[in-house]
């Protein structure tokens, strides 16, 4: 592997400067967003760097949870500020962070005890990377999943009330949103696989072949990833949305739109 | 707005409930369906609302709100046991239901929203201003055909409207909302 020298991410960096100076002259407006998102990627990379660095070096399960713990509640925090109506109080938070931890943990737990089999089972190298990119992908569905089902259930609140008013139990008043929820959180993974090694070399093997990997073995690992991230994503979506429609009624059936706040 | 009051209907009696704008006559309605959480009960039958399932309830107790939704895309899809049996006496053809409800005029939906609900066969009826989009020909076939829907399956219905002549059209009794409460009024029958 080629190692990286101070000056060589400084030649990189000048070009995001570049970047800046260019779209700042043709009035984009976006030159300081970018610029505080670079240096934001800049300080956190060498962060976590430093925080793995550590961890490597010190292989004990309560670093590894410690760490894990972290990333599921910054993940919880960020599912929630995504949404434009969330559920009111702790449900807001412990919905999305609560399906996040039961799917994300679940699988990678799996997959390091059951397919990788490394000992022991917790050695950061794979757990930490492993629920890293497991935790981001089903963020990102239930964020969106969540999003799109309260969103929606508030647009089309007088077609729910309608079909309960018909004598329709609040399951089948739901479904047609619930069912659109749940597409829309498992569309991007879908994708992703769909355009795999076609459109896209997916970042995860990239980073393995840069590293020196044979391309074979690389590839495997992504299939692994892939198929990990989609399960992931999938019961993490179909949990929250499940949970979180049938929060939008009452004991007796009646939608309860006052149980979601605006952000 | 209306406070605590309370009232009976016999089966086949056709109440109606006038009054000011704002005074709560919809949530009345709402909360009579159980749509809305409420203190009090109420009784159909002797069952009370809250002893039997919500969905079962509704079905009973079924509320037409002045505007009618429709999810799927056409009319037809909305009726699950095939075509209804009054559109003729409503003045709708039947070609109406392969429309796109989108293309639906808001009195002709308002009609088809009734026989959606009455295909449920409730026992009580609760109407929130059934004939607000309708021109008078119409309105007297909406009167007519729940009229013969109350007698025939002997259900009770409470009706809300503001038109003194359609309360005196169709109404067995009238309550008239005052401050908060309901007064009976006399019902002058012009038939």
């Amino acid at each position: 592997m080629i190692t990286l020298s101070n000056p060589d991410l400084a030649i990189a960096a000048v070009l995001v400067l570049a970047l800046a100076l260019l779209s700042a002259r043709l009035q984009a407006d976006v030159s300081r967003q970018l610029l505080i998102a670079a240096a934001r990627t800049a300080i956190q990379l060498t962060l976590i760097g430093l925080v793995l660095k550590t961890l490597f070096a010190n292989v004990h399960l309560v670093w590894v949870t410690l760490m894990a713990l972290f990333m599921l509640l910054v993940a919880g925090r960020e599912v929630m500020a995504r949404q434009k109506r969330r559920f009111r109080g702790w449900w807001g938070y412990a919905l999305g962070t609560v399906s996040m931890f039961l799917s994300s943990f679940a699988v990678a737990v799996f997959a390091l005890v059951v397919i990788l089999g490394d000992t022991p089972w917790y050695t950061p190298q794979y757990a930490i990377p492993l629920l890293g990119m497991l935790l981001g992908n089903t963020m990102n569905g239930i964020a969106i999943a969540m999003d799109r089902l309260t969103t929606t259930a508030w647009e089309q609140r007088e077609i729910i009330e309608a079909r309960l008013m018909l004598g329709q139990s609040w399951d089948e008043a739901i479904s047609a949103i619930r069912q659109q929820a749940i597409r829309s959180g498992l569309i991007p993974i879908i994708n992703a696989m769909a355009a795999a090694g076609v459109v896209s070399l997916p970042g995860m093997m990239t980073g393995q072949i840069l590293a020196g990997a044979p391309p074979v073995e690389a590839v495997k690992y992504q299939i692994l990833i892939m198929f990990l991230i989609t399960v992931g994503t999938g019961l993490g979506t179909l949990g929250a949305v499940s949970i979180g429609s049938r929060r939008l009624f009452d004991a007796r059936q009646r939608l309860c739109l006052d149980r979601l706040r605006e952000n | 707005m209306i406070g605590p009051v309370s009232f009976s209907l016999d089966a086949g009696e056709c109440l109606c409930l006038s009054g000011p704008s704002g005074t709560g006559k919809s949530l009345l309605l709402r909360a009579i369906a159980d749509l809305d959480p409420h203190e009090g009960s109420v009784w159909l039958d002797g069952t009370a609302s809250d002893a039997i399932a919500p969905a079962l309830w509704r079905c009973r107790v079924g509320l037409l709100p002045p505007d009618s939704s429709w999810w799927l895309p056409r009319a037809i899809d909305h009726f699950h046991d095939g075509q209804p049996l009054s559109l003729d006496s409503l003045g709708l053809e039947p070609g109406l239901l392969g429309e796109p409800v989108a293309r639906l005029s808001s009195g002709e939906r308002q009609r088809l929203a009734l026989l959606r609900l009455l295909a449920n066969t409730p026992r009580v009826l609760l109407l929130d201003e059934p004939t607000a989009n309708l021109d008078p020909a119409s309105t007297l076939r909406v009167e007519a055909v729940i009229g013969e829907f109350r007698k025939t399956h002997q259900a009770a219905v409470i009706w809300v409207s503001h038109d003194p002549a359609q309360i005196a059209r169709v109404a067995n009794r009238h309550l008239r909302v005052s401050g908060s409460e309901l007064r009976e009024q006399t019902v002058e029958h012009n038939t």
